[in-house]
Formats: structure tokens, sequence, C-alpha cells
């Protein structure tokens, strides 16, 4: 097992409003390693995205520790990148602009980080869009601005809340293999939380399973593809999440996920 | 790049192809043409036919022109007003000031307005203390209040009191629900760069308000016109309030009348400027 770098222990969550109380997460423990691909699936409302929040330290637990690189998580820090299910690009901010809010609220060299901003968005084939307003862009692009503005800041852990949720299908899949390659070139750990069992599957080391609220965990599931042409970035010889939805082994585990999940239509 | 690439820079609308147009889609641009001429064309028959009825009726007798002067007396009365003939004072003057402290009085309307919006979305509890008294506050009728300002504040400051007391509370409740109608996710998104409550204000919730602020502008401008005018009336030497009162007391509808009409190209004049305000700030947003 690699050294975690992220750690939940026995975290329980509720939050009240005056209508009711909820209970979002009960009993909550998982541990990433350094390097790691953890998707996390569960249906609408079953805390996932509470979860990120938790370790992006914008929330904090009714009980429980959340630990990043064994300290204490006590607010946000620039060693979690979050990625939101849609880009939240600021319309009034050019593509450039929008990537430098992160350097800009941590207060880093401006000139510095513009350099970075210019070499992140080349990189993502966005080089001649830096002057560019979000409208002027499509969504496969606007999202991809939006992760060059997540890594912008140079997180270690990259939490992304259903990032392709709001794309149509084809660009879904596209975007998929690019983003993966990007951060498995980079070395980032990433926490994906979806509730696309496929995507899930396709881009994870590891999917955990949560129930419905609350929260819990319910399973855990390592997934290994035997190197078939695998020609990703990460060297393991992988295939990437497009080559790995027609693997042999793919349809056992969306299978077992599947019926882990209990979804009755009409429930 | 990963051989995917090309797939995602799909076709946006920010990129259109050049050809030539079919004769079907010029057909259509004609058409638009033709009806924004007839529009324009319908515009001024309008404004045509108002100035004739308004001078021939008068003339015919049908109405008493004592009671409302002609258009064709505007233009010379105007020149015997900025001449300064009567005991008046020159026109151009009183449209000056007339226009001054409109535009003082937006102004100061739009700063204390946009500020205590800020205060309110930095206090959730003061917010809640004061909402009721905000919408009543709203809902009364300021013009009630010109008295007791003349008293309080006296002749000239009562006019700055009365064109902000109309305009601000509207402007207060328009921006302050501006702010809460800004996506929170946007909030949350610089949130998890650690943002302060601060940078959250300045870099989300102040730029993101921009078109709400725009439109309070333009309702502001309208509402401290108002203000000044109802103020000239009660206390004024001076202004194009003063002149209209004043024309209307000595039976002088040339006077008001004119007055009137600068007033209504003053107005004009300041809404076109906001727009045009507008257009370039939001040029850039969608």
């Amino acid at each position: 097992m690699r050294e975690a770098i992220v750690e939940i222990r026995n975290v329980n969550l509720r939050y009240f409003t005056p209508e009711s109380e909820t209970e979002a997460l009960r009993d909550v423990s998982l541990s990433v390693g350094e390097g790691e691909f953890v998707a996390i699936v569960g249906q609408s409302g079953c805390g996932k995205s509470t979860l990120l929040s938790l370790i992006a330290g914008i929330l904090k637990p009714t009980s429980g520790e959340v630990l990043v690189d064994g300290a204490p998580v006590t607010g946000p820090s620039a060693r979690c990148g979050y990625m939101l299910q849609q880009d939240y690009l600021f319309e009034w901010r050019t593509v450039l602009d929008n990537v430098l809010i992160g350097p800009e609220i941590l207060r880093l060299d401006m000139t510095r980080a513009k350099e970075r901003a210019r070499d992140v968005l080349r990189r993502y084939g966005l080089g001649q869009f830096m002057h560019h307003y979000p409208h002027q862009l499509s969504g496969g692009m606007r999202q991809r601005a939006a992760l060059a503005r997540t890594l912008c800041t140079e997180p270690d852990i990259l939490l992304l809340d259903e990032p392709f949720s709001a794309l149509d299908f084809q660009t879904r899949l596209a975007l998929a293999d690019e983003v993966w390659n990007i951060l498995k070139r980079e070395g980032k750990t990433v926490i994906l939380v979806t509730h696309d069992i496929s995507e899930a599957v396709a881009m994870a080391d590891r999917v955990v399973v949560m129930s419905r609220r609350p929260g819990r965990i319910k399973a855990e599931h390592d997934i290994a593809f035997a190197a078939n042409g695998g020609n990703g970035a990460d060297g393991s010889g992988r295939p990437v999440p497009f080559k790995a939805r027609s693997a042999p082994e793919f349809p056992g585990y969306f299978n077992r996920i599947w019926s882990e999940l209990e979804i009755h239509v009409g429930d | 790049m990963s051989a995917t690439d090309t797939g995602i820079v799909a076709s946006t609308g920010a990129i259109e192809s050049k050809r030539e147009p079919s004769p079907l889609y010029r057909q259509y641009l004609r058409n638009v043409r033709l009806r924004r001429r007839l529009i324009l064309a319908s515009q001024f028959v309008l404004l045509v036919l108002f100035l004739v009825a308004w001078e021939v009726a008068p003339r015919a007798h049908w109405v008493n022109p004592m009671l409302t002067s002609y258009p064709s007396a505007i233009g010379p009365t105007f020149v015997s007003l900025v001449g300064g003939a009567g005991n008046e004072g020159n026109i151009l003057d009183h449209a000056w000031l007339t226009l001054f402290r409109s535009v003082a009085g937006f102004t100061l309307s739009m700063a204390l307005g946009l500020g205590l919006a800020v205060v309110l979305w930095w206090s959730g509890f003061l917010q809640r203390v004061l909402d009721p008294f905000l919408v009543v506050s709203n809902a009364l009728p300021k013009i009630a209040l010109v008295p007791i300002f003349y008293i309080w504040l006296g002749a000239t400051n009562s006019i700055y009191g009365i064109a902000v007391a109309i305009a601000i509370f509207i402007t207060i409740i328009m921006v302050y629900n501006g702010f809460r109608e800004i996506d929170p996710n946007k909030v949350k998104l610089v949130r998890t760069f650690g943002a302060s409550r601060w940078q959250i204000l300045r870099m989300v919730i102040l730029p993101g308000s921009v078109p709400t602020m725009i439109a309070a502008l333009k309702i502001n401008v309208g509402l401290a016109l108002v203000g000044v005018i109802v103020g000239e009336f009660q206390s004024a030497k001076a202004g194009l309030g003063f002149l209209i009162i004043y024309g209307s007391q000595i039976y002088q509808m040339n006077m008001v009348m004119t007055a009137i009409v600068i007033l209504a190209v003053i107005s004009t004049v300041m809404y076109l400027a906001i727009t045009l305000f507008e257009m370039r700030v939001l040029k850039t947003r969608q």
C-alpha cells in the first residue's frame, strides 16, 4: 500500500435546517494513497460531494477526523485543487485571468503565476484562446480552462466533483481521456466523485461505492486491467479510459457495482 | 496533446464561417431591415401627429391656448429665456442646475445604496433585522417627506435629500438581491482556493453584479430627476422645477412647456449615456 496522503477517519456529518435534521455521512473512513486515482460512486444525495468539501476544508465534520499528509484539515489549502460540476468561469474575465484566480487569492507571485498559466493553457490547447472571454469557447474548451485554473496553483491532490457531467457524451469521453492523461503524467492524487459507473471504472484505480443517505462506504473495488496495448501516460500499460471501456474486465466491474448501488427505477 | 484534442475544439458560435449569403438569407436580411425602418418611420409619424395636434387644437380654439401653449411657441420662448429678457434668468442656467443636482443625486444614492447593500450582504443578521424597515421605507411615498426635509435640511440640501430618499431604497433592494442571485457555486469555487470574505466580495460578488448595478442606475436616474424637480417645486429659487412653478403662477404656459421640453431632453440624454456605458461594460459578457 502506498503512503496515505488523504485519510478520513470515522467521519460523521449532520446538518440542520429549521425544517429538518439531515444525517449526510455516517462513520465514513477512507484512505487514499499518493498518486492513486480513486472514484467514489453513489446516487444523488448520498453525500459524496460533501466528502470532497470535507477534504477541501470548506466544511467541517460533526465528528471524526480528516487528515491530509497526516495533519488535520483546518481550512482550504493550496495542496488540494477542487474542480466543480460546471466550469464556473467568470464571464467578466478573460480565460487567462480566470486561470489566475487561484494565484490571486493565494497572493502568489503574479509574474511567475502568469508564466505558469500561459504554459498550462498552451499545453491544453488553449494557447490562442487565452485572451478570449469564456462565452467564446466550446463546452470542452471551457472545462479544460477550468482544469487549467485548478492546476495553476500546483495542487498535489485533485478533487473532481462530477467534472464532466455538464458536457455532451462525445466531449465527455474525449475529455476524460485527456484529463486522465494529464493527471497521470503529473502524478497527481485524484479523488473523483461521479454517479456514472462507467466513468468511475474506466478512469480509477479503485472505486468506492457509497450507500444512500446517510452516506456510508458500502464496498471498495480495486480496478485492474490486463496491460493490453495500454498507451496511457502513467506508463503502467493500463488502457486509457476510452479503451478501458471495451476491455474484457469492464462489464464484470460494472455489473458488480451496479448491483451494489441498488438502483430501482421508479423508486 | 492527445489525438482526441481536435474533437473537443468543436465549432462554436464564436468562429463563424464566411460564406456567400444565399438568396434566401439575403431576402431575410432585407425583411429585417424593412421592418426596422417601418418601426422608425412609425415613431416619427407618431411624434409629428402629436406636435400637429398640439399646434392645431389651440389655434382652432378647440382648447384654450392659454392652457396649452403651442409647439411653435417653444423655440421663440427658449430664445427669449436664454436672453434673460424677464426677471426669471437664463433658462440654460436653470437647466444646468437641475442637471447638476440630478447627477449629484443619483451618484449619491447609488454610492450610498451600494455601500449599504454590501453591509447587508456582509451581515446576514443585520439584513434580516432591517428587511421589514427597508420594505416599508421603499413603499412609503417619499414626496410626503418634502416639507419635512425642507425644515430639516434647508432650501438647497433638501433637494438632494429628497432625490436620495426617492432613489436609495430601491437601489439597496435591487443591488442586494443582485448579490443574492449570484451562483453560490462561483462563491464555492473561490472558497476552495481559501478566499477571504473580502476577496469573495471583490472578486465574485461585485463584478458579478455589474449588470444589476447598471439596471439600478437606470432606474435611479429617473427617480433622482423626480426628486430634484419635486424638491425644486418646494424650495428652490432656481432650476427647471422652479421655472415650472413660477411659470404656472404667472400663467406663462410658454415658459412651463419650454422647461418641460428641456426636462425631456435632459432625461433622454442621461438615459442614452447610461445605455452607452452599459454597452461598453457588458460587451464581453453573455
